[in-house]
């Protein structure tokens, strides 16, 4: 019945094809799924695995497995082309570590049972170097064949999946990758919040302002030295803790996406809040319960420091370690600031240099600083260099 | 069995295992001509003719077998024309056919109007514009596409397209009787134009409630030629809706390949209480699993089929069966919709089911029964 003859001149010579034609309109609806294959790789602490299930159907397509051609693949003809299969998956899938080739090793050849076939199974494992940070991988197998086929990624490296599809139009995927090992990582982020803090001159004059008359009281209008090292202690560690424990319950919150501020709003609130503590220096608005003000801000100084992970892109296991490990770096960053500050600032609390001077003009300098940042943060545009 | 990578592995101990059945038998003609047309190409990879006969071959191949894996080869074969504007009709045609097989529909339109734009005779192109027309719903353009082919091939081509349009606006019982007629008339008639024309005389006679002729219709179908997948769906579903699973077990049990008839017999699983539906239930989970994960769309009706029948997740399967009906609007489209919008109680999504029937005058006893019901099946 099949007739083969040019497609225009015999039209009734088409017939057959013209009834398939007809028939393909439901066809999608009726076939199982295309061609895939699954790759999974897992990134461990000295070396990299990868398992590799390529469909028998089409492997035999690609390189021909069916030696006797009787329909049926069968284990010993699997066999017989696993040098041929390795050669093959070794030219159509190139791994690239840190941008330097990582040449795999094929270990084992198994076969699997998917829901639509049997598979051919390639475990393979890479050498690569203690600490990897970017991984590439390009992929292009089958797709000279069959522009249909996908395929389908797994990456698992600090206890997170990822995963990403290869087709014709995307055969390169690229990852990020942090420091494998859990030791490196946690200190990487402590000493990320310590560095954070450090450079975050926002947050340290805030804490400043509001630690500037720590060693004081406000007595009748002018602000008087405290008696005792445990009241200026009290008032300073009431405020810490306040300011500590706000911002760690809004970077926490922001890190784990539960609650999202826009960052332009968020930085330009942290400005106002400077402004605030500052002018409250001048003008003692709330002068006994320094710690509510420093609970408030704190809120929001937490979802400015929450942006910073929030570039990082992490997930899962990983993302816990870093939110703990930033959290801590930034107290301890506040910590050393603090056990600096407060001995001078008790030694000097007496003097009139002090609180004239440093709290009330030093404030207003702040709060003229601090002024400038939101303008440039509301409107998007730099003035001062710092 | 699972379909991702997570699954056990295993060395096989014996060589002669098999693990793969490519088909049943020694080497068919089909196999033996899509072989030779292969190293020919290989000589000349620029000759569009022969490309053109491969795909062709290889797209019957894909439909005979459920795999569309062979699509995906048909689409390489055509490589060196599939981007540009300018390749030569046939190629076109075949491309467009390839297009709407993964739901690129306005693609596949657009290919045949450059393909008609080259050679308005080209009653293939006609053919599968008509069809996909259908498809999405645009009954006056199918009819259009449907005229030029009463000269352009014989009357039981045209009739039988024609008759498909007619049957969905309002007028399946003239398109009915024409259809049967003609067939009569017509006993010189190739196997596979007779197997279309009583395929679609049994889907009209399903829509107008003749259910004694509808399974005539459906036994002369099988009768005539081999156990087409879209034939046994068409089948297995006019059996569910007349109560009998059983006999859609029989007809089914070792059609598990495909999707869409695994997915039928499951349904008749459930239904007669067999234990084996509960396997199949998993099989069908992750392979709809398998299609999402590499971003395919194109079985959203099935998905949506098996998530209000078979798990009972109304408001995924009206999702889906929205999402689904954006696409395409065949009688099954509109069924599942209409289904789960009643299952969910989405007035709105119902109304559109109701708006499409009542502007087409579409026949259907089923989606009227089910709109009487309320959904009670």
């Amino acid at each position: 019945m099949k007739q083969s003859c040019p497609l225009q001149r015999r039209p009734f010579g088409l017939v057959l094809f013209l009834v398939l034609a007809l028939c393909i309109a439901a066809l999608s609806a009726h076939a199982h799924k295309p061609s895939d294959s699954y790759l999974t790789l897992e990134i461990g602490s000295t070396n990299l695995t990868g398992r590799w299930d390529i469909a028998l159907r089409d492997l035999e397509d690609a390189i021909g497995l069916d030696a006797n051609d009787d329909g049926d693949i069968t284990w010993g003809e699997l066999r017989a082309k696993h040098s041929a299969l390795a050669a093959y998956a070794q030219s159509r899938l190139a791994i690239t570590v840190n941008d330097q080739p990582a040449s795999f090793r094929l270990d084992r050849h198994e076969v699997d049972n998917h829901s639509d076939g049997s598979y051919a199974v390639l475990r393979f494992t890479c050498a690569i170097p203690a600490t990897t940070t970017k991984l590439n991988v390009r992929y292009n197998a089958l797709f000279d064949r069959d522009p249909q086929h996908r395929g389908l990624l797994r990456l698992n490296v600090a206890g997170t999946t990822r995963t990403a599809i290869f087709s014709p139009d995307k055969p390169r995927q690229e990852f990020a990758l942090l420091e494998s090992g859990g030791g490196n990582s946690l200190a990487a982020f402590v000493k990320d919040g310590v560095w954070h803090i450090w450079i975050g001159f926002d947050h340290i004059l805030f804490l400043m302002a509001l630690l500037l008359p720590g060693v004081l009281q406000w007595n009748k209008g002018r602000w008087v030295p405290v008696a005792t090292v445990r009241e200026a202690l009290v008032n300073v560690l009431k405020i810490v803790t306040a300011f500590t424990l706000a911002h760690s319950i809004t970077l926490s919150l922001a890190a784990l996406k539960v609650v999202s501020l826009p960052s332009r709003l968020v930085e330009a609130s942290i400005a106002a809040s400077v402004i605030f503590a500052a002018l409250n220096n001048v003008w003692p608005v709330l002068h006994r319960r320094v710690w509510m003000i420093a609970f408030a801000f704190g809120l929001i100084h937490g979802f400015g420091f929450a942006n910073v992970l929030g570039d990082l892109d992490l997930h899962g296991r990983v993302l816990a370690l870093g939110l703990f490990g930033f959290n801590l770096g930034v107290e301890l960053g506040q910590m050393a600031i603090v056990l600096v500050f407060i001995p001078i600032a008790f030694a000097l609390r007496r003097s009139w240099g002090y609180r004239s001077l440093t709290v009330k003009f030093g404030s207003l300098l702040v709060s003229a600083i601090a002024g400038v940042w939101m303008f440039e943060r509301l409107l998007n545009f730099k003035v001062l260099p710092f | 069995m699972a379909a991702s990578a997570s699954g056990t592995s295993f060395v096989p101990q014996d060589d002669a295992l098999v693990l793969e059945r490519l088909r049943r038998g020694p080497v068919d003609q089909a196999t033996r001509e899509i072989r030779q047309l292969r190293r020919q190409r290989e000589l000349n990879p620029q000759d569009d003719r022969m490309a053109a006969l491969l795909a062709r071959r290889l797209i019957s191949k894909s439909r005979e077998t459920s795999d569309p894996r062979y699509l995906g080869q048909a689409e390489s074969v055509l490589a060196p024309w599939w981007d540009t504007t300018n390749a030569p009709v046939g190629i076109l045609v075949l491309r467009a056919t390839i297009r709407q097989s993964t739901h690129h529909f306005a693609p596949a339109l657009a290919d045949l109007d450059s393909a008609l734009a080259i050679d308005p005779n080209n009653a293939q192109a006609w053919l599968t514009r008509a069809t996909i027309l259908q498809v999405v719903g645009d009954y006056t353009g199918a009819r259009r596409a449907c005229e030029p082919l009463q000269r352009l091939t014989s009357e039981l081509i045209s009739v039988t397209a024609l008759s498909s349009v007619q049957s969905l606006t309002g007028e399946a019982e003239g398109a009915y009787q024409s259809l049967t007629n003609l067939l009569q008339r017509s006993p010189q008639a190739s196997a596979d134009q007779r197997i279309w024309a009583v395929t679609l005389l049994a889907e009209i006679a399903v829509r107008l409630g003749r259910t004694s002729e509808a399974d005539d219709f459906f036994k002369q179908a099988f009768a005539l030629g081999e156990r087409d997948p879209y034939l046994l769906g068409a089948y297995a579903d006019f059996l569910l809706d007349k109560n009998q699973p059983r006999t859609v077990i029989e007809l089914l049990k070792d059609e598990t390949r495909a999707d869409s008839l695994l997915l039928r017999l499951a349904l008749a699983e459930k239904a007669a209480n067999d234990p084996k539906a509960g396997e199949h239930i998993a099989i069908l989970k992750a392979r709809f699993e398998a299609s999402a994960q590499r971003g395919d769309k194109v079985h959203q009706r099935e998905e949506a089929r098996f998530h209000l029948h078979l798990l009972g997740e109304k408001s995924r399967a009206l999702a889906l069966a929205l999402e689904n009906f954006a696409v395409q609007r065949e009688p099954a489209d509109l069924r599942i919709l209409l289904e789960s919008a009643l299952a969910v109680g989405d007035t709105a999504a119902k109304a559109k089911v109701t708006q499409f029937i009542h502007t087409h005058r579409l026949q259907d006893v089923q989606l009227d029964r089910l709109l009487r019901n309320g959904g009670e099946i």
